[in-house]
């Protein structure tokens, strides 16, 4: 057995988009010795896909804008499940998160007074998201990115080494956290490039891992989305809570079929542009739900007024939350209303000048063109929903996004709580930088409070080198490319955006038989580079996920933001004070109720009490 | 709509390798990258690839198909002919790791030599005040999505391993460009990038510019104005003897 590479740190952190790296940055300027680990290139990760803005109310475009009005938006778009004090802080300290960039380099769009530009998206009551075109994702890494660099090179003229206290681990997959008793020691993993093992040592651990969307057909989310970090959580023994809600992006490109998810900005409709059907009409004036009402244009006239007028008219349904769209989209498919690859068209060319579409969407109109031949400025595009964002994640509190396991904590999207059972759009970015550096402060005044390390056991590294190695000691067993497609297609197709009673039975079977068919995975070859191995080794964290996607979902019997239930179509009340939290108990998933902490009463007095009505029961509201 | 189509992949590593043949099924619409995702799936569970979106957002899929420097996930199957046999090779610019990944860590060592970003001293968070006009030519250099194919067709360190210790490559000269460009940076990089980045190996063949997949003007926006403004401050005599009777 080749000896085992080993590190110490104070703190690591377990990945590096927009979350990790503020969280990185954030405990390396608290003193703490930190590593970044990501199974991609350093840049790479998926914070590149976001594509539309950093919502944060800095009311540079209309000032009537302050955190109240987008803490309420936020907690209307998830249908007040949201955890309110997260909301709270989100909407407080994003304008701060945002001009911050700014002194690490970030370039974004300017006003004509020379301030941050900021654009309309869905939900959201006033323009509100900072932007670079749209490649708003790719400024935010890069600036981490570059912020990481300057601070290494503070180090260096320090110490003479770069990474003396920062240091990136780049490609380099976790496999499992490692305890002392109660509280975390650190992390194992292996370098994708060689396949070599190596411990890290260290009393904190910050999981930024993302998301779980592929665990599902459909989606807009790269490979790295296994749900390693809600895995991992769950393994060492944290709760997660809110997984039955998973966001499907209304836009989603349709075809070609080998790009079939990719997203499509939600910036198209917030700069103009409309969903149509095959019949020519906007159809998402039909689909205005009772709650939005007062809120949303009932006609063409007052929708388009409201791009240049906002004052007097009211918005056009195209920009309701993306569960309302995405929902319509589906309906509109399904009464044979849709477009030809089965979704529907959105289109801008008819909306904005040639040029306009250009500069403001230049990276739609090159995806288009490069993609599907399709010249945006002249044609509508075909789009459809895509599996885009779960809600559900680790439990944290609030204040610190510390996970109930000591030293272990969560920001990003691998944490829930933040957006409820919807988020809107542009609540991503300026989540992953206000609680990734919350999570970046909490854990290091936990390293220092410490009176004594943590110390790892050479058994727990036994054992976690052992089940790395699985896959390579059996034979003529399961392929994971094989048993990974039917998983998606289970998830896709039987806890998907609509979802029903005996549907998610049956998927529940499924995932039992391939969690059996998992134990006995095949990988060929050896442990360098070997895709092979990884999705064997990502596979058993799908599967994890996936259990408590399906058992949650099952449980809920209400339809509420990602969570749509054919048999039980509205919202409730009741469930709205619940949370459905999910443990691991033995091989399997546990869920549980729990109820939620009253909203605070001087955040409640921000919302008309006829607003509440729709949301909180009769006892709640007395 | 489905054919057979005939690829050539390398396959190999530090220690070498050799093209090898596979036939496999090739559907409408799709790109390279599917393809290589198909042999994994069905012939070569191991064949080792670096990618991430499949959008062309991220810069992780860069490769050669047919001995030209392209992101796998944006080359559409349809620009080939059904009967051709498409070959493709690692980025020949760095090391082998395996297949068709490459050890890219040049490109970082790289970054780590520009100096980062000067802000203002003198302005508060929230106090930055820039016209769109003057952030826009540093923000096309943004659009970097870090494929480094630039970097690997670049016939200065190409086929020179011996320039690539004194030559940062487009990618990082733009980087440097880009600060130069940016309204409130107070860092003066001119010198910098030819003393330290060797800019002056750069002899404008354009080639980083045809590949970039950004289709940023590396060459015309970014290279050729750092080099007019070393030329105007290391070659103009006039500046030459000011600089020479008060030292600057």
């Amino acid at each position: 057995m080749p000896e085992l590479e080993r590190h110490s740190f104070d703190v690591l952190v377990i990945g590096a988009g927009g979350a990790g790296l503020r969280a990185a940055i954030e405990a390396r300027e608290h003193g703490m010795r930190t590593a970044v680990l990501c199974k991609s290139l350093f840049g790479k990760a998926h914070t590149v896909m976001a594509e539309g803005g950093i919502a944060a109310a800095m009311g540079n475009v209309n000032s009537s804008d302050s955190w109240q009005v987008h803490f309420r938006d936020t907690m209307r778009g998830g249908k007040f499940l949201n955890n309110w004090r997260m909301a709270e802080l989100h909407a407080q300290e994003a304008p701060q998160r945002v001009w911050e960039l700014e002194t690490y380099g970030a370039l974004f769009d300017r006003t004509k007074d020379g301030r941050i530009s900021q654009r309309n998206f869905g939900g959201h009551e006033y323009p509100r998201l900072a932007h670079v075109g749209d490649r708003t994702g790719l400024e935010l890494i890069r600036t981490l990115q570059q912020k990481i660099v300057s601070l290494q090179q503070e180090d260096f003229k320090e110490f003479g080494d770069y990474e003396e206290r920062l240091r990136v681990f780049q490609e380099f997959t976790v496999t499992d956290l490692v305890k002392d008793g109660d509280r975390i020691a650190g992390a194992f993993g292996y370098w994708r490039e060689s396949g070599r093992f190596v411990l890290f040592e260290a009393p904190a651990v910050i999981l930024a891992t993302g998301g779980i969307g592929k665990s599902f057909k459909v989606t807009s989310n790269s490979w790295e989305y296994t749900g390693d970090g809600h895995a991992l959580a769950l393994r060492a023994g944290a709760s997660l809570i809110n997984m039955e809600f998973i966001q499907f992006h209304p836009t989603g490109m349709v075809w070609p079929p080998s790009v079939k998810g990719i997203l499509v900005t939600e910036s198209v409709r917030g700069d103009g542009g409309v969903l149509r059907n095959s019949e020519g009409k906007r159809f998402m004036f039909d689909y205005i739900p009772e709650v939005f009402k007062d809120k949303y244009a009932d006609n063409e006239e007052e929708g388009d007024r409201w791009y240049t007028d906002q004052a007097n008219n009211r918005r056009p349904p195209e920009l309701l939350p993306r569960d309302e769209v995405a929902r319509a989209i589906n309906s509109e498919v399904k009464a044979g209303r849709g477009s030809p690859h089965g979704g529907v068209f959105l289109d801008v060319s008819t909306r904005l000048p040639a040029e306009e579409i250009r500069k403001r969407l230049p990276s739609m109109h090159h995806q288009f063109k490069e993609l599907a031949d399709v010249d945006i400025t002249a044609q509508p595009m075909e789009v459809g929903p895509t599996c885009h964002y779960v809600m559900g994640g680790v439990e944290v509190d609030p204040d610190t996004g510390s996970s109930s396991v000591a030293g272990l904590y969560a920001a990003g999207e691998v944490s829930g709580g933040m957006h409820g059972s919807n988020r809107l759009g542009g609540n991503s970015l300026s989540d992953l930088l206000v609680f990734g550096r919350r999570a970046g402060a909490g854990a290091s005044e936990y390293v220092r409070a410490l009176e004594q390390r943590p110390a790892v056991s050479e058994d727990t590294v036994t054992e976690a080198r052992a089940t790395a190695l699985k896959p390579f000691q059996q034979e003529g067993g399961e392929n994971p490319y094989t048993l990974h497609m039917e998983l998606q297609q289970s998830m896709n197709d039987l806890v998907g955006i609509i979802r029903r009673q005996a549907e998610m039975e049956e998927a529940l079977q499924r995932l039992e038989k391939l969690k059996e068919r998992a134990q006995s995975l095949t990988v060929e070859g050896h442990q360098q580079f070997n895709p092979g191995w990884h999705l064997a080794l990502d596979l058993r964290n799908m599967l994890l996920v996936s259990e408590c996607v399906a058992k949650a979902a099952l449980l809920r019997t209400e339809s509420r933001g990602g969570h749509t239930r054919d048999d039980h179509p509205s919202m409730d009340a009741e469930w709205r004070r619940k949370l459905l939290v999910c443990n691991v108990s033995g091989d399997g998933v546990t869920v549980e109720e729990k109820p939620q902490i009253p909203i605070r009463s001087d955040l409640l007095d921000l919302f008309d009490r006829t607003e509440l009505e729709k949301y909180l029961t009769a006892e709640e509201l007395s | 709509m489905s054919y057979q189509g005939k690829f050539r992949v390398w396959r190999g590593d530090d220690s070498g390798g050799a093209l090898e043949d596979f036939t496999v099924e090739v559907n409408e619409g799709e790109v390279v990258l599917d393809i290589i995702h198909r042999l994994q799936a069905t012939q070569a569970p191991d064949l080792a690839v670096r990618w991430n979106c499949k959008a062309g957002k991220c810069g992780s899929c860069s490769a050669e198909i047919n001995g030209r420097p392209r992101l796998l996930c944006m080359t559409r199957m349809s620009v080939f002919e059904e009967s051709e046999t498409i070959t493709v090779t690692p980025m020949r610019t760095f090391p082998i790791i395996r297949d068709l990944v490459t050890d890219v860590s040049f490109n970082y060592t790289k970054a780590r030599e520009v100096p980062s970003f000067a802000p203002p001293k003198d302005l508060a968070p929230g106090e930055y005040r820039m016209q769109q006009v003057d952030v826009e030519r540093s923000q096309e250099f943004r659009k970097c999505i870090e494929c480094f194919l630039c970097q690997n067709t670049c016939h200065v360190v190409r086929d020179h391993e011996e320039n690539k210790e004194a030559f940062s490559g487009p990618r990082f000269l733009m980087r440097v460009a880009e600060l130069e460009m940016h309204p409130l940076d107070t860092a003066d990089r001119v010198d910098q990038a030819q003393d330290d980045h060797g800019l002056g190996y750069c002899n404008i063949t354009k080639c980083c510019s045809e590949v970039c997949p950004e289709h940023i003007h590396i060459t015309d926006n970014a290279l050729i104005p750092m080099k007019e403004r070393v030329a105007d401050r290391k070659y103009d005599p006039i500046v030459w003897l000011g600089n020479k009777l008060f030292k600057r």
